[in-house]
């Protein structure tokens, strides 16, 4: 790998170079590009769990005004490819989870294709269906691998011996529930087939991506197929993937030529048809000496997937890696339900699989009688647990003792139930962050001399809502030695050279370290002068070292939680995280990523969950009224800081990746900080008043 | 959403007759409510008769001392008004606490009073509702039930009504006043709104074509010694799981009267009568209050997943009443 790049825009607070358009209005979303000719489509959906189809009558819905097409499983046309079951829509009459796609009606405005929804009669020959995740559920298996491509199973020595052995044993059980990640934006998308070529203008984490992913259902080659992202109102991992809706406004804009077909889920939509995080059941076990020296940690995570198509959340893996012992193990089993696949979310594994243990860790703490900060040093590894190698960095204890500075730790009483204001039970608690670097190669980046000083350089990468426009302008503003006014950037379209999804908090190094290859490569050909029209191309630089070293970003999260003694209301009137995540490219867009993370935290915390009734197989709590995030007023004081951490191995940029270690560890620390307020150790999430009721 | 007509407003007596004549025809007021219903198909008027036009948008005081909230007076109005803060401070903190600004901007004083009862089932046409579709089922019995009924309620519908202000409105003797086809009349809060039974469709006692025009309040000493709390899983845009609206007169060390009402508990805002005459007549001692509170609650019902409200609700009240209490100390 080549010098580390010298920074100058990088490390300075740029403001975000689309803030004006956004917060005017005029940068425009998916939904919001002006077509001509538009079609507004609104699917059929089963309202069944588990059926069969044995009659659609659409004649109703064909006999409106303004209606364009009704597509179903009769009429749609066959897709080239079934190999991705979720994209596979429309080809048989099988229901499979309560929510899916069953047809859709396309017409001249939004509210004639709903109102012709209304009016299509769906029969369906309802069976028996399994939707409740239960860790003895019967038909438990174990997945050939978790995402993405970890092994399933874990051991080194015997845990259960060295719990039986162990002067001080946690054994408890944990659950984190079912969630849902509710970007702002829904998923939506504008598409036009004409010409045989496919244009989506899409709200995605990745437009080349989607292509790939959609390109081989519909029988196309990808080039046949573009994608345009320029703006995009949060994804939170589940516009990682490709989804139905896809296919579906895909073929109805093959049905009717020359129109755009619009569609974008609405809210209750995306509760069954645009991904979740699966609920977890976690049996942690930690055995340690009477000095908190672990000697087992063991993690069982029990999950759920969809019975048509498999998603296996990594939970165990955090635990693989956090804490030096010597005999650990790590499980993952599934329950095939009949529900929607659950896919990417905030952090998959690290977000639930850091709940268990870091509360589990404040429960050895407690029973060693140790401060859970001085327990955590006593089991700082001093390689990688798991694989041995080591760390290319690792300041989990630095940042552990700084958050402990400024949150004013030192000197806490740990005695449970032991402060209060007025009616207000007062507590604080810890817990630790970590996210792995995930530096994932195949981006490409062209560099090109615009004259008078300027550059244009492109890469399809995708802005979140993040900042990566704006950090990526400083990078290649660096990267070609020019000030950030300097650089042109062309970012979100399938026309521009390949880029990797938006997630795994992999974007700004990936990309990154692509334009400063493709900055290096122009430099090397063209000099420091030169020629209006003087182009370089680089891709994604191997990285070497990432055989020789484990690479993560570590943090630690302190919480006050403040419980009121007649209602058990739960309040978060102080969060602090501080973070080692190598050189942070942009402290102004970097701050509000980690405190964006850490608000999901709390709302992961106090108050997220999707309320499934089993008895009709969905989420009934579909709507933002009652699907409860973190208002303005639950959050309080909320900072974020980071050490200077320098780390030569990771990538030129010296940079970890932020998005989602923000998340990470929060809630554990909120329920710590609860249990030190009330003296009532919470296992389930979310905290919510009636578990203080008595 | 189904096509349907709109017609502002010229008058209320025209207003009343129009919809009167139309069986599906509905009065629209801020729309908060309603229109959420018409994209969900649970409401489907042919005519909306807009009665935002009408001039019924002012706070007045009553020669009597009482004040008079005209039913167009939009939330966030009559919770900022200074009258209504300072002589019933229990009904500006239940208007503050409900929904989000930009609700309590458009919602109106009498669309607040009528707006549904909230139960997800009822919201959700593809499950079971006897309020919706009387005679399919009761799809919260058996279900997601947190944030249902533990008092009146029937094995029809176990829904809540979800109004804050409609529960200050009933502990402050608020009366509505009614124009109808058949002429005015009054009708008290508490009396507005119905228990389920086994006609759950049915919210309140009004007729079809029957406009609020005013909600009246009275003057009376423990409404200016009045609080609001509200219970909710955020601390705000929630509705309530327990909220208490309670007033307390207390001279010479008895409690001469008091005013209590729960939300969240019922498909009713419901007057706490029991409680109150345990209250009465007594110094306000904290043994008082809870045995106010075990008067009103021996009857509640919990369903199964919202046994918590049982005890949230005697914890709230109490919580109230002592505050209460030691701000008249």
């Amino acid at each position: 790998m080549t010098d580390l790049l010298r920074p100058h825009a990088v490390a300075t607070p740029v403001e975000r170079l689309d803030g004006p358009a956004k917060v005017t209005g005029t940068a425009p979303y998916a939904f919001d590009h002006a077509v001509p000719n538009p079609a507004y489509l609104h699917p059929l959906q089963a309202a069944v769990a588990r059926g069969r189809v044995t009659d659609i009558d659409t004649r109703p819905a064909e006999e409106l005004d303004g209606v364009l097409a009704v597509l179903t499983h009769r009429n749609a046309p066959r897709l080239a490819s079934d190999e991705d079951a979720e994209l596979a829509i429309l080809q048989s009459d099988e229901v499979a989870f309560r929510g899916q796609f069953l047809g859709a009606v396309i017409a001249e405005t939004p509210e004639i294709a709903r109102q012709a929804a209304s009016l299509v009669r769906i029969t369906v020959d309802e069976q028996e269906h399994q939707v409740q995740l239960r860790a003895d559920h019967r038909q438990l298996y174990v997945p050939e691998e978790v995402n993405p491509t970890f092994p399933t199973d874990t051991s080194q020595g015997d845990v259960d011996l060295a719990a039986r052995d162990a002067a001080i044993t946690v054994d408890e059980r944990y659950t984190t529930a079912w969630y849902h990640n509710n970007p702002m934006e829904p998923h939506s998308t504008v598409a036009l087939w004409q010409d045989a070529t496919l244009t989506l203008y899409d709200s995605t984490q990745g437009a080349h991506p989607v292509r790939t992913a959609i390109a081989p259902v519909l029988g196309l080659d990808p080039e046949q197929v573009r994608v345009i992202a320029p703006h995009v109102g949060g994804g939170f991992g589940s516009k990682g993937t490709a989804h139905a809706h896809l296919i579906l406004a895909a073929l109805a804009a093959r049905e009717l030529p020359g129109h755009w077909v619009k569609f974008a889920l609405t809210r209750q939509q995306m509760f069954s048809l645009a991904g979740y995080r699966t609920p977890t059941i976690q049996r942690v076990r930690l055995a340690a000496d009477h000095e908190g020296r672990l000697s087992g940690i063991g993690v069982d995570a029990v999950e759920q997937t969809s019975r048509f198509k498999e998603f296996a959340e990594q939970t165990g893996i955090p635990a693989r890696t956090m804490y030096a012992a010597r005999n650990r193990r790590s499980t993952h089993r599934l329950a095939p339900l009949d529900v929607p696949v659950p896919s990417w979310m905030r952090a998959p594994g690290e977000c639930p699989g850091m709940f268990g243990p870091e509360v589990a860790m404040d429960e050895l703490a407690t029973a060693c009688g140790l401060d859970p900060i001085e327990l955590r040093i006593r089991n700082e590894p001093h390689v990688d647990p798991e694989s041995g190698k080591p760390f290319s960095s690792r300041n989990l204890i630095a940042c552990l003792r700084d958050g402990a500075h400024r949150f004013g730790w030192d000197g806490r009483d740990p005695t449970p139930r032991g402060r209060r204001d007025g009616r207000w039970l007062v507590g604080t608690g810890v817990a630790s962050s970590t996210y792995p670097v995930h530096y994932i190669p195949g981006s490409a980046a062209t560099v090109r001399y615009l004259g008078e000083g300027r550059y244009r350089v492109e890469v399809s990468a995708t802005d979140l809502g993040t900042g990566a426009r704006t950090v990526l302008a400083q990078i290649a503003a660096d990267a070609l030695g020019v000030g950030v006014e300097r650089i042109e950037l062309g970012i979100g379209d399938t026309a521009l050279p390949v880029a990797t999804v938006a997630g795994g908090s992999s974007g700004t190094i990936s990309w990154g370290s692509t334009i400063v290859e493709a900055a290096r490569i122009f430099r090397h050909e063209y000099g420091d002068n030169p020629s209006e029209g003087d182009e370089a191309a680089g891709t994604t630089p191997e990285n070497p070292a990432a055989e020789r070293f484990a690479m993560r970003a570590f943090g630690a999260q302190f919480a006050e939680v403040r419980v009121h003694e007649d209602t058990g209301e739960v309040r978060v009137p102080r969060l602090l995280g501080v973070f080692a995540a190598g050189r942070i490219i942009n402290p102004r867009t970097a701050r509000s990523q980690l405190i964006g993370g850490m608000t999901m935290g709390l709302s992961m915390a106090l108050h997220e969950e999707s309320v499934l009734d089993p008895r009709f197989g969905h989420i009934v709590n579909h709507d933002f009224a009652e699907y409860h995030v973190a208002a303005n007023a639950d959050v309080g004081a909320l900072d974020a800081h980071w050490i200077d951490e320098d780390d030569p191995h990771v990538n030129p940029l010296g940079a970890k990746g932020i998005g989602e270690i923000g998340i990470v560890g929060t809630a554990a620390a909120i329920v710590n900080a609860a249990y030190h307020a009330t003296g009532v150790r919470v296992r389930e999430l979310p905290v919510t008043l009636d578990k203080f009721l008595h | 959403m189904i096509p349907f007509d709109y017609q502002p407003a010229e008058n209320a007596e025209g207003a009343v007759a129009t919809v009167a004549r139309a069986p599906e025809a509905t009065f629209l007021g801020g729309g908060t409510n309603l229109v959420d219903h018409m994209k969900l198909g649970l409401a489907r008027p042919s005519l909306l008769v807009d009665v935002t036009t009408l001039p019924l948008d002012r706070i007045e005081t009553l020669p009597d001392g009482g004040v008079r909230i005209g039913a167009g007076v939009r939330n966030s109005d009559a919770a900022a008004h200074p009258t209504i803060r300072e002589r019933y401070p229990a009904l500006a903190e239940a208007l503050l606490s409900g929904a989000s600004g930009q609700l309590r901007n458009l919602a109106t004083t009498g669309g607040n009073l009528l707006q549904r009862t909230r139960c997800v089932y009822f919201q959700d046409v593809t499950t079971p509702c006897n309020k919706r579709e009387p005679g399919s089922g009761c799809s919260a019995l058996g279900g997601y039930t947190r944030y249902h009924a533990i008092l009146g309620a029937s094995s029809d519908c176990v829904a809540v009504h979800p109004s804050d202000m409609a529960v200050a409105m009933a502990a402050l003797d608020a009366v509505v006043q009614v124009t109808g086809p058949g002429g005015q009349r009054d009708i008290p809060v508490v009396d507005l709104h119905r228990l389920p039974g086994d006609q759950p469709h049915r919210d309140t006692v009004l007729s079809h074509g029957d406009l609020i025009t005013a909600v009246d309040l009275p003057p009376a000493p423990a409404s200016r010694h009045s609080r609001y709390r509200k219970v909710r899983d955020r601390a705000s845009y929630a509705f309530a799981l327990v909220s208490v609206a309670a007033a307390l007169d207390i001279e010479d060390g008895d409690v001469r009267a008091a005013r209590v009402a729960f939300g969240g508990v019922s498909h009713k805002p419901w007057r706490a009568r029991r409680a109150e005459d345990v209250l009465v007549e007594g110094p306000p001692t904290e043994s008082t209050f809870w045995d106010a509170a075990e008067a009103e609650l021996s009857d509640a019902e919990p369903l199964r997943g919202n046994e918590f409200k049982v005890p949230l609700a005697r914890n709230t009240l109490v919580s109230v009443l002592r505050e209460i209490v030691s701000e008249q100390r």
